[in-house]
């Protein structure tokens, strides 16, 4: 029988005990994993162990996927009206609501996130978007549809049946939520594989499908790894669509797979190199407290970080000057502590690639004007980190880095920033800072990128779509564009007189 | 400083204690009317005086207009993002489960209603209102318009500002509520007159609604009499918008005001005479069933014709005298019991006039046709056979226990009796055959048809009537748009003189 793990909270911004299931969670019940296999779940503020998890199998999967089309074929689906699936989804974001401080400890203590941002960022907006998609249950409208006077046409939106999603480490409870939320208002059934560094908020969110009373089947998940349980969902015959967020790499290999097998249907949410474009005639504090927000937030962990930080010539001292200031003066350290804004990367291997990086920039010659190193001499923590005098050929300018590590570039003429801008094969999101109206608006145009920030960066709502141009992916999620891919479009024809 | 009313129950269906404020609901306090006046609340089933609320006049809506307003432009319209105005709206659903049973039991004394159906009914219906339209509060989207490279073009979707709304007395909650919620979801600030003959449902509302923690002034609850209160906010140069549901000679009335002062908005949701139509090849059971069920009542949708063709005509009327003949008359707090009173005296003289013309006319009455006795408006249920079209009985909404029963032919003749009226509310039929079933759908001209069922509704499908029946829709998503209106914004970027 799987365990029950069981941590105990005693830090300066939350105590308590959590109780968290280590299983894997099909049909309803929780159990091991066919063979057995565990998975060492690590702090990465202290490198160790926090406790094991069961990792699921190929055969895991093929059983949840039957257990998932039997609760699509009888009761969710269309056989559980709109309505009854929208007061489930309210009664998720009213548990995790109730429940933030533990998942926001939890989401810290697994990921190195500090537990202020897990829960006012990711708890908060987890539970928004469950609402959000609650909301929606009941308005998945077709068209009735003008052909002639001897023929009635409607169009009706039926969900897929049973969808895989696969989710990464970086905001592991709201990717959860981003995929669930949408996937459960338009009727689908779920097998959700959360990223094997990050299990441990997806399981207690399991335990609150149980408690809001979704039935049996319709919400599984299955902690493993990408090479197993992943691999099994992409190539599975009878899962109807895929969506995985997580590295272009992947992304790849799951499309491969879709094409592979059953052409299931696809969504991809991948990397980025995005852009931050400020130019002359912005409001320099607030671009930089942007900027920094962009880079730093979340440890650079975001698919959409402004990685790509392009300074107007006339403002471009002012700017880093003030810009390294604040970003030095950056609290990094301990998840639970009272000020600390930035925690440990999320695992040794994402730590090392990062590091990597940085020596790249030093070797081929960039220049390092705040941080560049590890800090501290514990857990994966690594010092906010700016480069500049960098060349567009740079590994450290052309690659996802995913990790505290900015590169500042002057630019002075506008038409040629936005070409430099667009020049990646990426595409997910763009910002510029600017108080003129024809810049802004013509710049916002001209970016190829999913989304663009105008005088913002990395401001995400439930209510707007998010997803990448170019390679930076396939679809969107959030809004109400995410129901399309969750959803499958019918055309009925009923001939009142045509004859052949 | 206003009255509670304090109710004991003690009925075989519900028992316990209900207390409702009697004052009038403006910027969050309870108010007496300026000038004192009262409306006594009369209990339908047996005539008996339950209690007295405050009668607000033209200068009480004028305060609850400005509280509205204030509340618009700093608490409410877009300064409350969409999601925060669709929690509240939650909230309110949930109190409103919280106390079913409560406002259940005040809405079936105040309108002689049964119990069951208005838990069942009524006040679920209520909920469902309330968190459909929160779901929508945040997705009233406009769009981006592509014109040229020249100009960014969008559309805002943005709310009203102040409206007013005024609910019927025959569903007193829930046609409020299906108001309430799309108006306050789109952003909108609120005056609700509800009906002064059963005002109580409205005001515990009002209780519910400061307790969800909507800020005030954003809901008024002003009750009072049409002529006085209700022409005042339909008069109100500060209010955007009415939304009516009533008869079809007030909704006239409510135009003519309009055009009159500011050319506010309306939506009118008028009366109906609709009619159902049987087909020979019919589920004739079902089809009995949801006719009995529709045809008697006080509803704008009641399926008051029955056309009957004629190869099932006497098997269908066989049944359908014998099942309005074994109804049960009472009041609503009893287990036993079919239909209750009509809702006032006055609507019970009016309703015996009609049936008085009935006979009158010409008409063969079959069944009922007099008041039943006691204290309480009771008055059996009433099938009239042998119509012809010009009689009043088969032209007027009577809105009462009648039903007027004719024969039909062919499937054309059918349609052109349906239609032969000015009111275009609801259509209903029984067929099982596929082709008749869109065919005739089509040519009816009606807001709202249903085929195999009466009076069987949903919160997220449009309902609005055609020609004199009304203007505008409620329920679905068309009620936002009716509580919007559209900005387009122009933003040039690249014409220069």
């Amino acid at each position: 029988m799987p365990s029950v793990y069981t941590h105990k909270f005693d830090t300066p911004v939350f105590k308590g005990a959590v109780e968290i299931p280590t299983g894997i969670f099909i049909d309803g019940k929780w159990r091991d994993g066919s063979d057995g296999e565990l998975i060492d779940v690590i702090n990465p503020a202290t490198g160790k162990v926090i406790t094991q998890v069961s990792a699921g199998t190929k055969k895991d999967v093929d059983e949840a996927v039957v257990a998932a089309q039997r609760a699509f074929d009888t009761v969710w689906g269309l056989n559980c009206p709109g309505y009854e699936r929208g007061k489930l989804l309210y009664r998720l974001a009213e548990l995790l609501e109730k429940h933030q401080d533990e998942f926001a400890a939890v989401e810290a203590l697994d990921n190195g996130k500090t537990f202020s941002w897990a829960k006012k960022a990711d708890v908060t907006m987890s539970i928004g978007t469950f609402r959000y998609y609650a909301g929606w249950a009941d308005k998945i409208q077709g068209n009735t549809i003008e052909t002639s006077k001897d023929k009635i046409v409607y169009t009706t939106h039926e969900p897929l049946g049973v969808v895989g999603q696969i989710i990464p480490w970086n905001f592991p409870l709201m990717m959860l939520s981003w995929k669930l939320g949408p996937a459960l208002a338009a009727g689908n059934t779920i097998i959700l594989k959360p990223s094997e560094f990050t299990p441990l908020t997806a399981l207690l969110a399991a335990k609150l499908t149980q408690e809001a009373g979704f039935p049996p089947g319709v919400v599984n998940i299955i902690n493993g790894y990408g090479s197993t349980v992943g691999n099994a969902i992409s190539h599975h015959m009878h899962i109807e669509k895929v969506a995985f967020t997580g590295s272009t790499i992947v992304g790849r290999k799951v499309l491969e797979a879709a094409a592979k097998t059953n052409l299931k249907e696809t969504s991809l949410e991948l990397g980025g190199k995005s852009p931050n474009i400020i130019f002359d005639d912005c409001d320099i504090e607030q671009a930089i407290d942007w900027t920094i927000h962009g880079i730093f937030w979340n440890h650079g962990q975001a698919c959409c970080a402004g990685s790509r930080i392009f300074v107007h010539a006339k403002i471009y001292d002012k700017f880093l000057a003030l810009f390294t200031e604040r970003t030095k003066e950056i609290k990094v350290g301990d998840p639970f502590g009272n000020d600390t804004y930035q925690g440990p990367q999320v695992s040794q291997q994402q730590y090392d690639r990062i590091m990597e990086f940085i020596d790249s920039g030093k070797q081929q010659g960039a220049k390092v004007v705040a941080g560049g190193e590890r800090w501290g001499t514990e857990g994966y923590f690594i010092k906010p980190t700016i480069f500049t005098e960098t060349k567009n050929t740079m590994r450290i300018v052309q690659e996802e880095i995913f990790g505290p590590v900015g590169v500042v570039i002057k630019f002075d003429d506008d038409e040629d920033v936005v070409r430099q801008a667009n020049d990646t094969v990426y595409g997910l999101a763009a910002a510029m800072f600017t108080k003129n109206i024809d810049r802004a608006l013509k710049c916002s145009q001209a970016l190829r990128a999913g989304t663009t920030w105008i005088n913002c960066a990395n401001q995400l709502h439930p209510q707007v779509p998010f997803g990448g141009y170019k390679q930076s992916g396939i679809g969107r999620e959030l809004g109400q564009y995410a129901l399309e891919h969750y959803t499958a479009v019918k055309a009925v024809h009923i001939n009142l007189g045509h004859t052949p | 400083m206003a009255k509670t009313f304090t109710h004991h129950f003690n009925t075989a269906l519900f028992n316990g204690t209900v207390a409702v404020n009697t004052g009038l609901f403006i910027n969050g306090q309870w108010l007496n009317s300026l000038n004192g006046d009262v409306i006594v609340v009369i209990n339908p089933a047996d005539g008996e005086t339950l209690t007295e609320v405050a009668a607000g006049n033209a200068a009480d809506i004028d305060l609850a207009v400005q509280a509205a307003k204030r509340a618009f432009k700093t608490v409410w319209g877009l300064k409350t993002p969409g999601h925060e105005r669709g929690r509240l709206l939650c909230k309110l659903a949930d109190l409103i489960e919280k106390n079913h049973d409560s406002i259940a039991a005040i809405e079936a004394l105040d309108a002689g209603k049964h119990f069951n159906d208005v838990r069942r009914i009524d006040v679920q219906n209520s909920i469902y209102l309330f968190r459909y339209y929160a779901g929508w509060a945040d997705k009233n989207h406009g769009k981006t318009i592509e014109t040229s490279g020249a100009k960014f073009a969008y559309t805002r979707h943005e709310p009203i500002g102040v409206v007013g709304l005024i609910s019927p007395w025959n569903y007193p909650l829930v046609l409020a509520c299906g108001k309430l919620a799309p108006a306050l979801a789109a952003g909108n600030t609120v005056v609700l007159k509800p009906p002064e003959v059963t005002p109580l449902s409205a005001l515990m509302l009002a209780a519910l609604v400061k307790e969800a923690g909507f800020p005030d002034g954003v809901v008024n609850i002003v009750t009072g009499y049409g002529s006085t209160a209700g022409q005042a906010l339909i008069a109100h140069h500060d209010v955007g918008k009415i939304s009516f549901t009533g008869s079809t000679p007030v909704g006239r009335k409510i135009m003519e005001t309009s055009a009159k002062t500011n050319l506010k908005r309306l939506t009118l949701e008028l009366g109906g005479k609709n009619a159902v139509i049987i087909f020979d090849d019919a589920d004739l059971e079902q089809a009995l069933k949801w006719t009995v069920m529709g045809v008697f009542g006080q509803v704008c949708a009641a399926s008051s014709r029955v056309f009957v063709q004629e190869g099932i005509y006497d098997a269908f009327m066989e049944r359908f005298v014998a099942a309005v003949n074994s109804m049960r008359l009472g009041d609503g707090f009893r287990a036993d019991v079919d239909q209750g009173p009509v809702v006032s005296q006055e609507h019970l003289d009016r309703v015996l006039n009609y049936i008085e013309s009935g006979k009158r006319e010409g008409a063969r009455l079959v069944t009922g046709g007099t008041r039943a006795g006691g204290s309480g408006f009771f008055i059996k249920p009433t099938i009239f056979t042998d119509v012809r079209p010009e009689m009043k009985i088969v032209r007027d909404e009577i809105f009462g226990p009648v039903g007027v029963v004719a024969k039909f032919k062919t499937e054309e003749e059918a349609i052109e009796f349906a239609n032969d009226t000015f009111y275009g509310l609801t259509g209903y039929f029984f067929t099982q055959d596929l082709n008749r079933a869109i065919r005739v759908s089509n040519a009816l001209e009606v807001g709202s048809v249903y085929v195999n069922s009466t009076l069987f509704n949903a919160p997220q499908v449009p309902f609005g009537g055609f020609k004199q029946s009304g203007q505008g829709k409620e329920l679905g998503e068309h009620a936002l748009e009716t509580f919007t209106q559209v900005k387009a914004v122009h933003i040039n970027l690249g014409v220069k003189l």
